[in-house]
């Protein structure tokens, strides 16, 4: 399919095509920055690529145009994947593309923060990730990265236009008193910090409001606060040893994050879980996918004042949680898949348990249907609530339940299947009019098509090897390495030198819990990776945020927000 | 007037009532001081600046929170004030009504200028409900009439 | 002088009676969020290792609030600041006064109404301290110079004026059928029988102003879901969260104190206060022998079921912790054991046998009984309400207040005049 697309481009563009290239079943167009705006609309308006991915940014200190950066595109409606590469250097703007489509907005502003790439015409470069006491960019590969930055001072999201502006919406809905309008002055607006430190954001971001009453007239949003150098560390780890880094992206769903990056690195690998494996992961990733739901919902429910319903939701979650532990040895932070397979298999009576579990949860889930369902309160705060179009929704790149949630039935489990999720059975779940109360059903059919999905895979797990032959990638058992030389040196290298991945780019992907989620993996051919960079699905659904709160008022904010499932681990990464 | 049963026992019983509802919010306020003052003694005080500091969500608060609000605000402070004054004028006639209804002649004038004055009432709040001055939220595309406000929001719909 | 004993022994009492229900409610609350979220509920703190089922749990708050740093903005209304808390207590106690918790009792000859105050204007007074209580929010969200107080204060504000037009016009159809704004008058005349059977309580011949009166008191007293100004996932903990130690307490006291006054309200108001239906007074009296005995000896029954039951536990559970908690259900037994003996033995004063003055008192009793079950039922249903419901938005609440509930009270006024001008 996409090598059909980009035969077109080129007949169409011709010579602005400087290089096509194909690797890992992924098609690449690199063209000329100047032209990149006119590729784009052309793959927008006539080829149906309706949503921006990501943008990913490679440093090559060595070339001469040392910035690379990818447009990772996606035709939802012609299941198509391409990406449009550009190259820059210092100094030499690229033109932004925000203006097609929306989810660039952010994820320029991130590879201008991490690589001090240019964007011409964007509306607010801004550094997004690092503080903006930050000097230099993190990921130039000539960046010291023992050198230590004490950043302490807050930043004032609003400029004077910003609040210019939202005086003149409060303006606008102030009364007539006396046949005449009074201006709203600046001064008379109320700004409001919501988080980093605020019960509902969930983690640590915030979000800056300026009120008219409890109107918000005009909001901002600010990441970054528990930015950990997820992609600067993974360039001076192994590839094995970035998974346990990656159980810390969203510690709702570690065992998808874990197993979708270990299929990405297998991708670049060329090798293929065994069916045992991919059952196994089909399975921990749909508890995850569960889990992350139901903590989804019931802090949601929690948000607009339904507190009961946390505890018939959690318990689920705590006694998924159990068999988690049993399984891996922990709950949150599993390390629990292996680049090749799985770190071990289930252990005995693991099917049966988590059987009743599930039935538990109908149970749980039922009651809170009850409880919420008909309940008019719940409905007037949640139905209509940060609503979003099926179009816009594809602009700002959602993914996951809350593009579903708009009516549109993709999911990369359908459309792209990996770990064998097309041997089973089910059903996508959407909504119709994308708000709070769409997003929050969604996620309650999700569960239920989720437990069908892990039945099936108990039902019919394989027999067979976990773990595949090739020692080239995953250690060799316990036995040989401590009882033969070949074993012992075997572990000795894949452990100091690491997976000697071929050089070149994949993208792994799979459809993490709230979205797709994404491992865009460069190899030099060493033992660490190049350049690893995380899509995460709720990075470019909170870019969104502010403009579906404004104008609404600080409780729909709150439950837009809950409804969202914005993981603070992933945003900030 | 002494006819009227309910002022019938207004006498210095009434006031000894009054007396006692004093006397007990009183011993609600010295029961309240006290404790406030016995916690006062006992518990430990360790002001520094950083606990001293206003919660905002961990971040440091952008201008004080004492600001004029918009006048709509104050509106249905006014609507509040007019109903609850008319409210009150119906107490009497709610309490009195049994007792005067039967009487002959007076019967339907108690009963139709009650009528009459709670129409009066309804028609106030239908004015005010239909004005819009109700809706406590307003959307932020509403256009007012001044032109150049106008202008302004029509700038900002078109923009990106 | 009399007189005056007699209102500081009820006033004294009314206290006493505040002091027990505030924590016992606090307890209820927990103990009833734990019970409909599959939870335990508070069970830690102990008294010698001995947990009483969380009792000791509201003691154990105070203590540590007594003892907690009291901290300040700096940027506070000082005087309003210390203020806000010590006025939203007196107001919520301020209610209790005029609350009739029994019909009378006849000591020394003297007939003593139960109530610490017989207003004349009962019932206006309750809506007069009901909106006071928002001063005190009002205040503590302004003076705490913190935006998210402030919020909360405004939001108190909207509820308060939005509410109390629609608890007055729900409360008129009842002060036009008993004729009088006196709660006593108001409960007295729900003693009646509509048709012979129908007790005429208030929510009898009042339904729609039940249904607006029960929203508004809801509403007045900050509970979900109305608990807008404290709304803790939208405004962090609203007006109170600038306060901390004793001060957090007191406000934390009077929203229970305002709960007990929203229940004694709705039962004095709606469901008879101190009536038992089909029992008036005459007949209580008339049978007071032969009710105490049946009471007595229902107490000693379900006391010794209790007691078995603790004493299975205590068997069963011998050794479940090895340490004092061992003990809990042996004390438990032991403790309706005593309550058994007790009514057992007070049968053998023959109570069949009480003569009139005994009469009254027995009386009394079971109509006190009748408003604490009332009351505690309410109060039961405050917190059931808070743990089922989510909350409203601001806009709704205030359009709920305007658009529904004050077209419907004055339509409910209407109704009610036409049927009493002709039926």
């Amino acid at each position: 399919m996409s090598q059909k697309l980009v035969d077109k481009l080129q007949q169409e563009f011709g010579a602005d095509i400087l290089a096509v290239s194909s690797q890992h079943g992924d098609e690449t167009i690199t063209v000329d920055k100047d032209k990149l705006l006119v590729v784009l609309n052309h793959l927008r308006d006539h080829e149906g690529c309706e949503q921006l991915s990501d943008v990913v940014g490679v440093h090559y200190p060595d070339r001469d145009q040392e910035f690379e950066v990818n447009y990772l595109l996606r035709s939802w409606q012609n299941n198509v994947r391409l990406r449009v590469r550009v190259h820059t250097t210092e100094g030499e703007a690229i033109d932004s593309a925000t203006g097609i489509y929306k989810s660039a907005d952010w994820a320029e502003r991130e590879v201008y923060d991490l690589f001090g790439v240019d964007f011409a015409d964007h509306p607010d470069l801004r550094r997004i990730l690092c503080h903006h006491e930050f000097e230099g960019h993190p990921l130039r590969k000539d960046y010291p990265i023992e050198q230590g930055q004490e950043c302490s001072r807050p930043e004032h999201l609003f400029n004077d236009e910003d609040i210019a502006r939202a005086a003149r919406r409060a303006s606008g809905i102030k009364p007539e008193v006396g046949g005449a309008h009074d201006e709203v002055h600046p001064s008379d607006l109320l700004t409001v910090n919501l988080g980093p430190s605020h019960p509902a954001t969930h983690g640590a971001l915030r979000v800056e409001c300026l009120l008219d009453g409890e109107n918000i007239l005009e909001a901002k949003s600010e990441i970054g606060y528990i930015h950990r150098c997820f992609e600067k560390e993974a360039e001076d780890h192994t590839w094995a040893q970035v998974m346990p880094y990656t159980d810390r992206l969203n510690y709702c769903s570690a065992m998808a994050n874990n197993a979708i990056y270990a299929l990405a690195v297998e991708k670049m690998c060329g090798v293929e879980a065994t069916p045992r494996a991919n059952a196994i992961r089909v399975i921990v990733s749909e508890l995850s996918r569960i889990i992350d739901h139901l903590v989804c919902v019931c802090a949601n429910l929690v948000d607009v004042g339904a507190l009961t319903n946390y505890w018939y939701l959690y318990n689920t979650r705590e006694s998924i949680y159990q068999s988690l532990e049993g399984l891996c040895g922990s709950r949150l932070t599993t390390n629990y898949a292996r680049i090749g397979g799985m770190s071990h298999d289930l252990y005995d009576g693991f099917a049966d348990e988590i059987r009743t579990k599930l039935d538990e949860m109908v149970v749980g889930n039922n009651e809170v249907m009850k409880l919420i369902a008909r309940n008019r309160i719940f409905l007037d705060r949640t139905v209509g609530v940060g609503a979003i179009s099926q179009e816009d929704a594809l602009s700002w790149g959602f993914t996951g339940p809350c593009l579903r949630a708009t009516g549109l039935a993709h999911d990369l489990r359908k459309s792209a299947p990996y770990f064998g999720y097309e041997q089973y059975e089910f059903e996508i779940p959407t909504g119709t009019d994308g708000d709070s109360h769409d997003r929050i059903m969604v996620r309650m059919a999700e569960m239920v098509q989720s437990r069908a999905i892990i039945l099936q895979a108990l039902d019919n797990l394989p027999d067979g090897p976990l773990n595949i032959e090739d020692h080239s990638v995953i250690i060799p058992p316990k036995e040989k390495v401590y009882n033969t030389i070949e074993g012992a040196m075997n572990q000795f290298k894949l452990v100091y030198e690491g997976i000697q991945v071929p050089a070149g780019e994949g993208y792994g992907f799979g459809e993490g819990a709230n979205g797709e989620l994404g491992f865009f993996c460069v190899s030099d051919g060493t033992g660490h990776a190049y350049r690893i960079k995380v899509r995460p699905p709720c990075f470019p659904i909170f870019s969104a945020f502010t403009t579906l709160v404004q104008g609404r008022m600080i409780p729909d904010a709150i439950a837009t927000l809950g409804s969202l499932n914005i993981i603070a681990g992933e945003l900030d990464r | 007037m002494t006819a009227m049963p309910f002022l019938g026992t207004a006498t210095s019983a009434l006031t000894g009532h009054y007396a006692t509802v004093l006397i007990f919010v009183l011993v609600g306020f010295v029961f309240a001081g006290l404790a406030l003052g016995v916690a006062k003694l006992i518990r430990p005080s360790n002001p520094s600046p950083a606990k001293m500091t206003t919660y905002e969500c961990g971040e440091l608060p952008i201008g004080s929170s004492w600001i004029r609000f918009n006048v709509r605000f104050y509106l249905i402070a006014l609507f509040f004030i007019v109903f609850d004054v008319e409210v009150i004028f119906l107490y009497p006639w709610a309490v009195m009504f049994r007792t005067l209804y039967p009487i002959a002649g007076l019967g339907a004038i108690v009963f139709w200028e009650m009528i009459i004055f709670l129409g009066i009432l309804t028609l106030g709040l239908a004015y005010v409900w239909a004005k819009g001055d109700l809706d406590w939220v307003k959307k932020l595309t509403e256009r007012p009439e001044n032109g150049a406000a106008t202008a302004a929001l029509e700038e900002e719909a078109s923009a990106p | 002088m009399p007189i005056v004993l007699e209102s500081l022994a009820k006033i004294v009492f009314m206290f006493l009676l505040i002091m027990g229900m505030v924590p016992a409610l606090i307890w209820a609350e927990r103990k009833g969020a734990a019970f409909i979220q599959d939870r335990t509920g508070p069970n830690r703190a102990a008294i010698g290792g001995v947990r009483l089922a969380g009792l000791v749990h509201p003691i154990a708050d105070v203590l540590k609030l007594v003892f907690k740093e009291d901290v300040q903005p700096e940027a506070r209304h000082k005087a309003f600041y210390n203020l806000a808390p010590w006025l939203a207590m007196t107001i919520a106690v301020s209610s209790y006064a005029v609350i009739p918790f029994g019909d009378f009792i006849t000591i020394a000859g003297r007939k003593i109404p139960l109530v610490v105050a017989d207003l004349q204007v009962g019932a206006l007074y309750v809506l007069a301290v009901a909106s006071l209580g928002t001063y005190a929010v009002v205040m503590a969200g302004w003076a705490s110079n913190n935006k998210f107080t402030f919020l909360g204060g405004i939001r108190a504000t909207a509820q308060m004026i939005s509410y109390e037009i629609s608890m007055g016009l729900a409360l008129m159809g009842l002060m036009m059928i008993f004729s009088s704004l006196r709660i006593t008058d108001i409960v007295a005349g729900q003693g009646d029988m509509i048709f012979g059977f129908l007790p005429k309580w208030g929510v009898v011949v009042q339904p729609l102003g039940f249904i607006l009166f029960i929203t508004a008191v809801f509403a007045e007293t900050n509970r979900n879901p109305f608990d807008l100004p404290e709304g803790e996932s939208e405004i962090v903990a609203g007006f109170h969260l600038e306060y901390s130690s004793l001060k957090f307490a007191l406000f934390f006291m009077a929203e229970y104190c305002h709960m007990v006054v929203g229940a004694a309200l709705i039962a004095s108001f709606y469901f008879g206060g101190y009536q038992i239906p089909w029992a008036p007074r005459a007949v209580l009296e008339a049978n007071a022998g032969g009710l105490l005995t049946a009471k007595l000896i229902g107490v000693a029954v379900a006391a010794s079921v209790f007691a078995l039951l603790f004493l299975r536990r205590a068997q069963k559970e011998k050794n479940k912790f090895n340490d004092n908690r061992d003990r809990e259900p042996v004390l438990g037994a032991g403790l309706w054991i005593l309550v058994a003996i007790g009514a057992a033995g007070a049968l053998l004063l023959k109570p069949w046998t009480v003569g009139p003055q005994g009469a009254e008192m027995v009386a009394t009793v079971f109509q006190i009984s009748a408003f604490v079950a009332k009351v505690v039922f309410f109060a039961w249903l405050f917190i059931w309400v808070r743990w089922t419901l989510p909350r409203f938005r601001y806009d709704q609440l205030m359009h709920l207040g305007w658009k529904v509930m004050l077209p419907l009270g004055v339509a409910n006024l209407v109704v009610t005049a036409l049927v009493m001008a002709f039926v």
